[in-house]
Order: structure tokens, then sequence, then C-alpha cells
């Protein structure tokens, strides 16, 4: 499902060249559990954002769902990250001045759903969540973890077959991270391939694939069955 | 994403941030006002113009002594001449053209008037019992000048309402003697309700026989003739043939301005027209500075809001979507502006007609329109800028709030 070959991603800082990813070659299959641990400066956001498409690599070859990436202009771009993909923020991101349901619609709106459907979808997708009586709630009137819920709920109204999560627990509190956690393993359990970058082993270790990168590379991509229940 | 969709999203972001919102339609509400307001004031003064031409009398022909050059200073003025005077038998001479229905000779001049040790100075008109129906004045007493020959001096007089107050007091004016200059007149009438007209003061005048004047002033030239052609159509004529028989009566020269009241009121009306786009253009400058303003408010929203075009990014916007949302608000913004100073403006017109009654404050309709259409033109133009500027933000940049 995703494929990436020989992959770099070069920054001009300065007159300095930073190698942010270094021939990263990859495949992840759908379905897949993948969480990407690292220190600071390793990579992981880089990877993440090209994995989500915010990003093209300098060279080597991105292919989603048998598509090579690299040949896709910033709407074709823009379309695909809305059907097929999914984005968790540490910050969750919401828009402030609107409710629950108008956040999760957002996506819906800007792919010109009809509104029928947008209730529809966004009634079950906040469902999912365990945030059907928070509907009309703004993000302020929420707590974190149901503020980051949220979130989730717009992650999937689009029925993506990727959620991209970065560092998805790094603003909760312990028992809201748990929360969190078990909501997206849920969804990665009915079939959703997940991806999470994250500094805390403990959520690290639970994934099926733990990716370690340093220096722009990949140091350890290891196969686990110790997140399977 | 759908027209419905995006006003609604607009909508909810200008609700969200109030003050900027509020600062803004300020801005636009006050440009837009200030073409309505300043337009209406241009064009009430050149309506009230218009009318006290019309107010001058129908049909009105007017002959000047002296040709009014288009060009140069005139080779008379270089080589010394002076025109030749206005005579009453040219006025006289006038009365054959078949256009003309009436004439009225016009001396003017001042002249202390007084009675029973009471003395004002007084504006004093040497004219014939016609003019009171060519500039179409009324009496509010009494009878206007005797109807004899023009030639005939007679000693009578008519007298304005402020004459009659200052000078005659509560007497009854009909039958006084009053001085006027060096002679003695009897009241037979007193002015009515014209009130101000064109180049005189009604009430201010003292009206004497025509030849009485050329007396008290010492000199047989006539400051005007006032002609009140027999028609609308007949003035074209009764002005060719007041040149053609002054002409005849000056040997050959003609030295006389000829001037219809419609030629007047048409310059004027150009005048002040002129006048009305001016400060109508001042006011669209005034709606252009509120579009800068526009465009440097947009730019702060922009940057306030990057982190929510990040994310608009991240859920798939795309650029022209990004685009057409920051330009919604733009317009949304003038549109509300333009809505708010029309009212303001036509409130400001509504107000400026009950401290100046005279005149009458109607915002001209195509005033109101392009001051709302510069206003909506400034909403896309200074809109589009900072609409780009969201739409090329780099999504990750943008998602960290950089």
């Amino acid at each position: 499902m995703i494929r990436l070959d020989h992959l770099n991603r070069y920054f001009q800082v300065g007159d300095q060249q930073v190698h942010a990813l270094e021939d990263v070659t990859l495949t992840i299959d759908s379905g897949e559990s993948v969480s990407i641990m690292g220190p600071s400066g390793s990579g992981k956001s880089t990877l993440l954002n090209i994995l989500g498409l915010l990003d093209t690599p300098s060279s080597g070859e991105y292919w989603l769902d048998g598509v090579n990436t690299s040949g896709m202009d910033n709407n074709e771009l823009a379309t695909t990250r809305q059907s097929r993909i999914g984005f968790i923020f540490q910050s969750f991101h919401l828009v402030p001045r609107m409710t629950a349901f108008e956040n999760v619609e957002l996506p819906m709106m800007l792919a010109e759903m009809d509104k029928e459907q947008r209730r529809e979808r966004g009634l079950q997708a906040l469902d999912r969540v365990g945030l059907i009586g928070r509907v009309d709630h703004r993000p302020d009137q929420l707590s974190g973890g149901e503020r980051q819920r949220v979130a989730i709920a717009r992650a999937i109204v689009m029925q993506p077959r990727i959620l991209l999560a970065d560092e998805p627990t790094g603003n909760l509190d312990t028992a809201a991270g748990k929360e969190i956690v078990g909501i997206i393993e849920e969804l990665n359990a009915q079939g959703l391939t997940l991806i999470v970058v994250t500094h805390d082993p403990k959520i690290g270790e639970r994934a099926g694939r733990k990716l370690r990168l340093l220096d722009g590379k990949i140091v350890t991509n290891r196969n686990s069955s110790a997140s399977l229940p | 994403m759908r027209l419905n969709d995006r006003n609604l999203l607009a909508m909810g972001a200008l609700v969200r941030y109030p003050l900027r919102t509020l600062m803004m339609l300020t801005a636009t509400a006050m440009g837009v006002a200030a073409v309505v307001v300043l337009t209406s004031l241009g064009e009430a003064a050149r309506s009230y113009v218009a009318a006290e031409f019309q107010s001058l009398g129908t049909h009105l022909v007017i002959v000047i002594p002296g040709r009014s050059e288009t060009s140069g200073g005139g080779l008379g003025m270089m080589i010394g001449q002076t025109p030749r005077d206005l005579t009453l038998a040219d006025a006289q001479a006038l009365l054959r053209s078949s256009a003309v229905k009436k004439i009225a000779p016009m001396m003017v001049g001042s002249a202390s008037v007084s009675y029973d040790g009471l003395e004002r100075e007084s504006p004093i008109l040497g004219s014939t019992p016609e003019l009171l129906d060519v500039r179409q004045w009324s009496m509010a007493l009494g009878e206007f000048l005797p109807n004899v020959d023009m030639e005939r001096a007679a000693s009578v007089c008519v007298i304005g309402e402020t004459v009659r107050r200052e000078l005659l007091r509560d007497q009854p004016p009909i039958g006084k003697w009053i001085r006027v200059g060096d002679r003695r007149c009897r009241v037979t009438g007193v002015l009515g309700n014209a009130g101000r007209s064109v180049m005189v003061d009604v009430d201010e005048i003292v009206v004497i026989p025509v030849v009485s004047a050329q007396a008290l002033f010492n000199s047989p030239s006539l400051f005007r003739i006032l002609i009140q052609a027999k028609s609308r159509e007949a003035m074209a004529t009764a002005q060719r043939d007041v040149r053609r028989i002054i002409k005849e009566r000056h040997q050959g020269e003609e030295d006389v301005t000829v001037i219809t009241q419609d030629a007047v009121l048409a310059t004027f009306d150009g005048i002040f027209s002129a006048l009305t786009y001016a400060v109508g253009g001042i006011g669209a400058i005034s709606l252009i500075v509120a579009g800068v303003l526009i465009m440097n408010v947009m730019l702060i929203a922009v940057s306030q809001r990057t982190r929510e075009i990040g994310l608009l990014k991240a859920l798939g916007a795309r650029q022209r979507q990004i685009t057409a949302l920051f330009l919604t608000e733009a317009v949304f913004l003038a549109a509300m502006g333009a809505v708010v100073g029309v009212a303001l403006g036509y409130l400001a017109s509504i107000g400026l007609g009950l401290i100046y009654t005279d005149l009458e404050f109607q915002p001209p309709l195509w005033a109101v329109g392009s001051a709302v259409l510069i206003a909506l033109a400034c909403g896309v133009i200074f809109g589009i800028s900072p609409a780009r500027r969201a739409a090329k933000l780099d999504p990750i940049k943008a998602l960290a709030g950089k």
C-alpha cells in the first residue's frame, strides 16, 4: 500500500544542507500499525509529512496505492490527502470558533459533500469516538482528551485508508492518553492503517511494527506481536 | 467547496473576530457614506440653482450691453472702444420681433430712501409694468407700476417688504409719499412673496418707472433688457431677432450679449454636475483608502489564522478553495460596509435636509450605485493578495504556526 523507494529529503538551512531523510526504503501494508520513534531531529516528522503528502521528497519515489505521488500537482496532492489520509496532531488543531460537529464537518465541506450526507457521516464519526453527547460543544468547552477525540472523528470522517498521528498523546494526561490510544488501536483493528510518530516508548512499543530513525536513516525496522491482544 | 458552505465559513470567521470586522466595516461604510452624502450635497446645490433660475421667469431672454468675447480680451477693449449704450428706444424696437411677447427694460442703482426722518440705502430698480409679469413677481398689496407710456416719468414707486417695514412701520403704505434720492414718489404697492430671487433680494428693493430711474442716475444706459418670448420654441427666434435688431440700430455692430435662461441654466447645470462628480470622486478615493485598510487587516487575519490554513490544507483544501474563502470574507466585509454606508449616507442626507431646509437632499442613484460597486471592487481587488498569500502557505510551516 505504501512503498518508499530510496527516498531522500534535503533542507537548505542557511548555506548548510541538512539531510533530513537519507535513502529511506520502506513498505507498509494495508492494516498495519507502525510506530516511528527516534530522537528530536532524527527525521520522524519529515517522514510523516512526506507520508501525509504535505511534503515532497527531494529524490526517490513514494508509491501510494500503486500510484507514484511524485508526479502529482498541488491539487492532486490535496485531493489524495482528502480521500486517503487522516491526520491527528499533537495540538489537536481544532478550529476554536466551530463546534465539535462543525470541525468534523470541515473536510466534508471541502470535499463538497451535500448536507444530509455530512450530517449522517459526521454524527457517525463522533459516535465512534464516543462524543455523540458533545456534538454542539466548542473546543474550549471540551477536555483535552475530548478535543483529541473530535480530531480523530475529523480524521476518519472521510473514511481514509491511512491514519497519521503525530504525537497524539503528547498534550494529554495519562488517562486521556490511554483513552486516545485505545480509540486509534480499535480503528486499526477495524482495518485502518495506522502510523504513529511518538516519543513515548510505551505507545511506540504497542505498534505491530516499530521503526527507529536516527539522523534521517531507518536504524531499526522490527515486527512484533506484543501489542496484539 | 459549495458556495453556501463557503459563505457560512466566511461569516463564521467575521463573527469570531468582531473588532477586526467592525474596524473594516467602519472604514468601508465611511467611504460609501462620504460618496453618498457628498454627491447628494452636489445634487442639492445643483437643483437649488436650477430652481432659482426657473424663478427668474419663463421663456426669458436677457440682453446685456457689451459683447462677451470668447477669444482674447477683445479687440474693442484693446483699442479703447466701449460698447454702445442700450437705450429705451432699443428696448422698444425689440417689440418688432414676432417672437417677443413682452419686454422689460431695467436700470439698476442704489439710492437713499427716506420717509418721515427714517432713511435707508436701497437698491433701486427702474423698469416698466411688464417687469411684474416677466419676472413672475406678485404683489402683496396695492398695484405695480401704472400702465402708462414707458417714456413718461411718473412719481410712483413700488417697495419691497423690508423697505415697507423699516420706513413705514405700521402705517398703511399705499399712497404714502416717500423720498427716493432727490425726488418724491407715491407708494402704489408692496411686492409680494417672491422673497429672494436670482440677482436681487425683492424685499429690499424700490421699483420706480424706468424714465424716473434714468433721471435719478442721470444716465440713459439700461442695465438689462428682459424679454419674454412667446413660447419656449420662440426663444431661439427671439434671440436671433434681438441680435439683428440691435445690430441694425447700432450701425452694424453686434455689441450686446443675448443670453437665454436655458443657456445660463445649462451652464450652471454643467458646473454643478462637474462639482458633484468631483466631490463624488473624493469620496471614492476614501473608499480606496478603505480598500487598502481591508488589505492590511486581511493580511493580519491571514497571519493570525496561519494554523487554521495549515489545517485546511492538511484536510485536503485546494489552493483555489482557500483563496475563495478569504476573498469571500473580504467581499462580505466590503458588502456589509457598503450597506451600512448607504444607510448612513441616507441618514446624513436626511439630517442635512433638516438643517438646510432650502436644499433638497436626495442622494443620486448613480452615485449610490457606483459607491457600492467601488466598495465591492475594493473588496475583491484588495482581498485577492491576502487570499493568495493564504493559499500559497506551506502546509507544514502553517500547521506549526510559522
